[in-house]
């Protein structure tokens, strides 16, 4: 019989199958069908996969499902709550902060994972934070912009 | 330009697709007015544009629907990969038809539903594509105002047009909106002639800034990019690659691979690949195959390319001559003559090249992250051995282009493969596939010969661009006696290359803006003034002087010490200047871009903040291929694999960014790739302020740094 594995996603617990060495990406996106999750370099250098897990802003891709277990997983779907986008995503949209968007989920979720841990973040801060996630499109500034208007507001 | 924010309450709907076909498409247009783009019409967007002007299908390719229900349906076959025309479109249709903002919907990038077009790439969108477009909704317009007389038997003179509803002037009580003109009726227009378009005067939408239409989209997560799609049995399919451009395999031995659970092995030809419903069992799978290869390669790497591009033959072609550049050279008083080098660089978009084919009855559908649907749609026939109209190319949101996804391999080779399995194949590829498959900016040599007399006044120009391009290859300045010649030659390259974010024209103004800096220097002129003395075209001394203000430029000579650069440049239609400030560590060779500061030319604007955020995208992209990005290679084996081994542009080097777009009551132009072409020149010129030290090749490495200070 194959293993199951039970973890937390977006609130609601879920289970299983278990497939040791699957990437929690790729269990996202294929087994739960939540693509906001982006696969983007696949060896943990643009952070287009990030999540949060356990209140930390991990990369998805180099996640095992072995380490799921038991953990508490947040994606980008489970970020606004009914209906009313996060303070973090309102900011981005207030912002014009995305071009093509690719990066964007990963974008607010690392975001998000570093007001967890300090909602006063400084500029300097907030650039060395999110200094490993990739964006081609060059929409740096105007993301450092939305950060800070959260962090400043600490609407977190 | 005034930052004019309004914001729409209630946002139209947020992916341009439908999920449609032609047929449930024309009935739920059901009633309404068409309007058709006829073949051979005199618009002059498609008449540019020669290979736009392709023969369109004649059952159904409209422009524009206006519904009963007043709502309009806009179709283009462009596609939306940031750049914004999801936002700037509706704007400009709204505009010109009177109609709120909200009630345009786009159906964008699909070759079923939308008119032909040749690609989303040259900064075409809005000027090429836009005056026709333009012309059809004022088409529309004017059909429903002698409607709308007709209906309120009344004169048009007399009719003024709000909102969609069309009324007396000095009786507004007596109206008749759009919708209700066009119920009950299919009322079918051809273009044949170019309807009179509003004037600037008359815009209210336009040159204001809106927010992005696909905001709310992106930031939840529901954006669909084209890996985003699922369908019943769908597989993955991971395909083996060689390890080298010039590699052709031999042999494959699968049977590993074929072995594991719930494999399927696909082998047609030079197509080997590995189908799981599991995208990572495909790829341990495919771990598993090994290929053996024969080897034909050219005999080149990153650091040779140089020497082998000069000494291949190619052919020469003058771009632009005026004078004679001999007897310039002759009477010129001061003559500096360079050479620079430009290196592969790849295109590297977030999302890696994707693409789902399924077939559907006798069609095969393919959703692919493409600039290109309808290229794709041909690729895609051609290669199954089918005609056109059972392909069916839809492009969702692109995860990036930036050029690069002209090319559609991998719908190709998601379309090869569900054919030859009749089911749904998911091709995504890797990061490493993406560097690998890439058709890199070419790397490419530039040399120059200047002459200027000291009074600082330019006296000829012999430029020569070796497999640049020749876009942006012109001179600008005002020199009496110059040439340009562009050179270039079939196979060349150990690899495929193709058109970068403003193709050519970062190679072409590196080199030209760099080598007008030292004659500036050679002269003791301040490199400002130096350029407006050089310039009759005063759109380009217009945006000189503009960034000057931004900046808060003060005039000095060559090599200052400031770390103050600048340089100037023409591509899509529009004028662009920019200056930077850098900090230079002499130790290190690091270059740190502290400021950038961009005036914009583009003539009309319809979308200020989005053409801002372009500018931005561009300056920040720009500083990559300027300082680090560099593809390296050992004749066709790429060691460039992910981002470990190349470095784009991060957080940290977000130089304090100051962006201005001249008012300008002229065609719109492009505006997604100009504000990138002066970044390797501005930074260079800002390098030999500093340290005066002059660099000659891109990217401007910390090693070639040192090594340009040590002389
Ligand atoms: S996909 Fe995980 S870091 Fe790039
Ligand atoms: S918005 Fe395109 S990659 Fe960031």
């Amino acid at each position: 019989m194959t293993e199951k594995i039970q973890f937390e996603l977006n609130g609601k617990k879920v289970e299983m199958p278990l497939e040791k060495g699957q990437a929690l990406l790729w269990a996202l996106r294929t087994n739960f069908n939540l693509t906001g999750t982006k696969y983007g370099c696949g060896e943990g250098y643009c952070g287009a996969c990030t999540v949060i897990m356990d209140g930390e802003a991990v990369r998805s891709c180099g996640i095992a499902m072995e380490d799921v277990a038991g953990k508490k997983i947040m994606t980008i779907e489970g970020l606004a709550q009914s209906g009313k986008l996060h303070p973090v995503q309102q900011a981005f949209v207030d912002h014009d902060a995305m071009q093509c968007g690719f990066c964007t989920p990963g974008m607010v979720m690392n975001a998000y994972g570093l007001l967890l841990k300090n909602p006063h973040l400084t500029r300097e801060q907030i650039i060395e934070g999110m200094e490993d996630n990739l964006c081609r499109c060059g929409a740096h500034k105007r993301i450092i912009e939305a950060i800070e208007s959260v962090a400043q507001t600490s609407a977190v | 330009m005034e930052k004019n924010k309004y914001y729409r309450d209630e946002l139209p709907e947020n992916n341009p697709v439908f999920e449609l076909d032609r047929r449930d498409f024309v009935k739920l247009l059901g009633g309404g007015l068409f309007i058709y783009f006829q073949l051979g019409s005199i618009l002059t967007g498609l008449a540019a544009e020669s290979e736009q002007r392709k023969s369109l299908p004649t059952d159904f390719n409209s422009f524009l629907h206006i519904g009963e229900d007043g709502k309009v349906t806009a179709m283009v076959g462009k596609i939306e990969m940031g750049q914004g025309i999801i936002t700037s479109f509706p704007q400009m249709i709204a505009d010109e038809l009177d109609v709120p903002l909200e009630s345009i919907k786009m159906v964008m990038g699909d070759t079923e539903l939308c008119p032909y077009d040749a690609g989303t790439w040259g900064s075409m969108s809005t000027r090429v594509l836009g005056p026709t477009l333009l012309a059809a909704v004022a088409e529309a317009r004017s059909v429903l105002l002698s409607l709308g007389a007709e209906y309120l038997q009344s004169s048009s003179e007399y009719l003024v047009i709000e909102n969609g509803v069309i009324a007396v002037r000095n009786n507004k009580s007596k109206n008749v909106g759009y919708g209700q003109l066009t119920k009950g009726q299919r009322i079918e227009k051809f273009m044949d002639v170019k309807p009179k378009t509003k004037d600037f005067s008359e815009y209210k939408l336009r040159g204001k800034s809106f927010r992005r239409a696909d905001a709310i989209a992106k930031v939840t997560g529901e954006a669909m990019y084209s890996g985003d799609f699922r369908m019943p049995g769908m597989m993955y399919a991971k395909i083996l690659r060689p390890p080298s451009h010039g590699a052709t395999l031999v042999s494959a031995d699968t049977s590993e691979a074929e072995k594991m659970d719930g494999i399927q092995v696909v082998r047609d030809k030079d197509l080997v690949a590995m189908l799981h419903l599991d995208p990572e069992k495909a790829e341990a799978a495919l771990a598993k195959v090994k290929g053996e290869y024969k080897f034909d390669e050219m005999k080149v790497d990153d650091k040779s390319v140089f020497k082998h591009m000069l000494e291949f033959p190619s052919e020469a072609r003058v771009v632009k001559s005026s004078g004679d550049v001999e007897t310039g050279k002759k009477n010129a008083e001061m003559v500096i003559e360079s050479e620079y080098h430009n290196s592969y660089v790849a295109h590297s978009p977030m999302e890696p090249h994707t693409a789902l084919a399924y077939p559907e009855g006798d069609k095969m559908i393919v959703r692919a992250s493409t600039q290109s649907p309808f290229g794709t749609q041909d690729g895609v026939a051609r290669e199954l051995g089918i005609g056109n109209e059972k392909v069916r190319v839809i492009a969702p949101f692109l995860g990036g282009g930036f050029g690069g996804k002209g090319s559609f391999l991998q719908a190709i080779e998601a379309a090869r493969l569900a054919k030859l399995t009749s089911k749904p194949i998911m091709v995504q590829w890797t990061r490493k596939e993406e560097f690998f498959n890439d058709n890199f900016r070419p790397a490419a040599v530039i040399k120059i010969t200047s002459g200027v007399n000291k009074s600082g006044k330019m006296t000829m120009w012999d430029y020569h661009e070796y497999f640049a391009g020749a876009r942006g290859s012109d001179t600008v300045y005002d020199v009496a006696d110059s040439k340009t010649t562009s050179h270039s030659a079939r196979d060349v390259h150990p690899f495929g290359t193709g058109a970068w974010r403003a193709p050519g024209n970062n190679t072409n103004t590196f080199a030209r803006e760099s080598q007008v800096d030292m004659m500036a220097a050679k002269v003791g002129a301040d490199p400002m003034d130096f350029r407006l003395k050089n310039l009759k075209d005063e759109r380009m001394l217009g945006v000189l002087k503009a960034v000057g203000d931004l900046f808060g430029y003060e005039p000095a000579k060559l090599p200052s010490g400031r770390g103050i650069g600048i340089a100037c440049g023409f591509d899509a239609g529009s004028y662009v200047a920019h200056i930077a400030e850098v900090k230079v560590d002499q130790k290190t060779g690091k270059v740190k871009v502290v400021r950038v500061a961009c005036a914009q030319d583009m003539g009309y604007c319809i979308n200020p903040e989005g053409s801002l955020i372009q500018m931005e995208g561009c300056i920040t992209m720009g500083m990559g291929y300027a300082l680090t990005e560099e593809v390296l290679f050992t004749g066709g084996d790429i060691h460039t694999a992910n981002y470990g081994t190349y470095q784009i542009p991060q957080f940290s080097w977000i130089p304090k960014i100051e962006t201005r777009i001249l008012e300008k009551n002229e065609a719109p132009q492009g505006g997604g790739e100009p504000g990138i072409i002066c970044m390797g020149a501005v930074i260079a010129n800002a390098i030999f302020d500093a340290t005066g030290a002059r660099l000659y090749q891109l990217p401007m490495t910390p090693e070639r740094v040192l090594e340009a200070i040590k002389k």
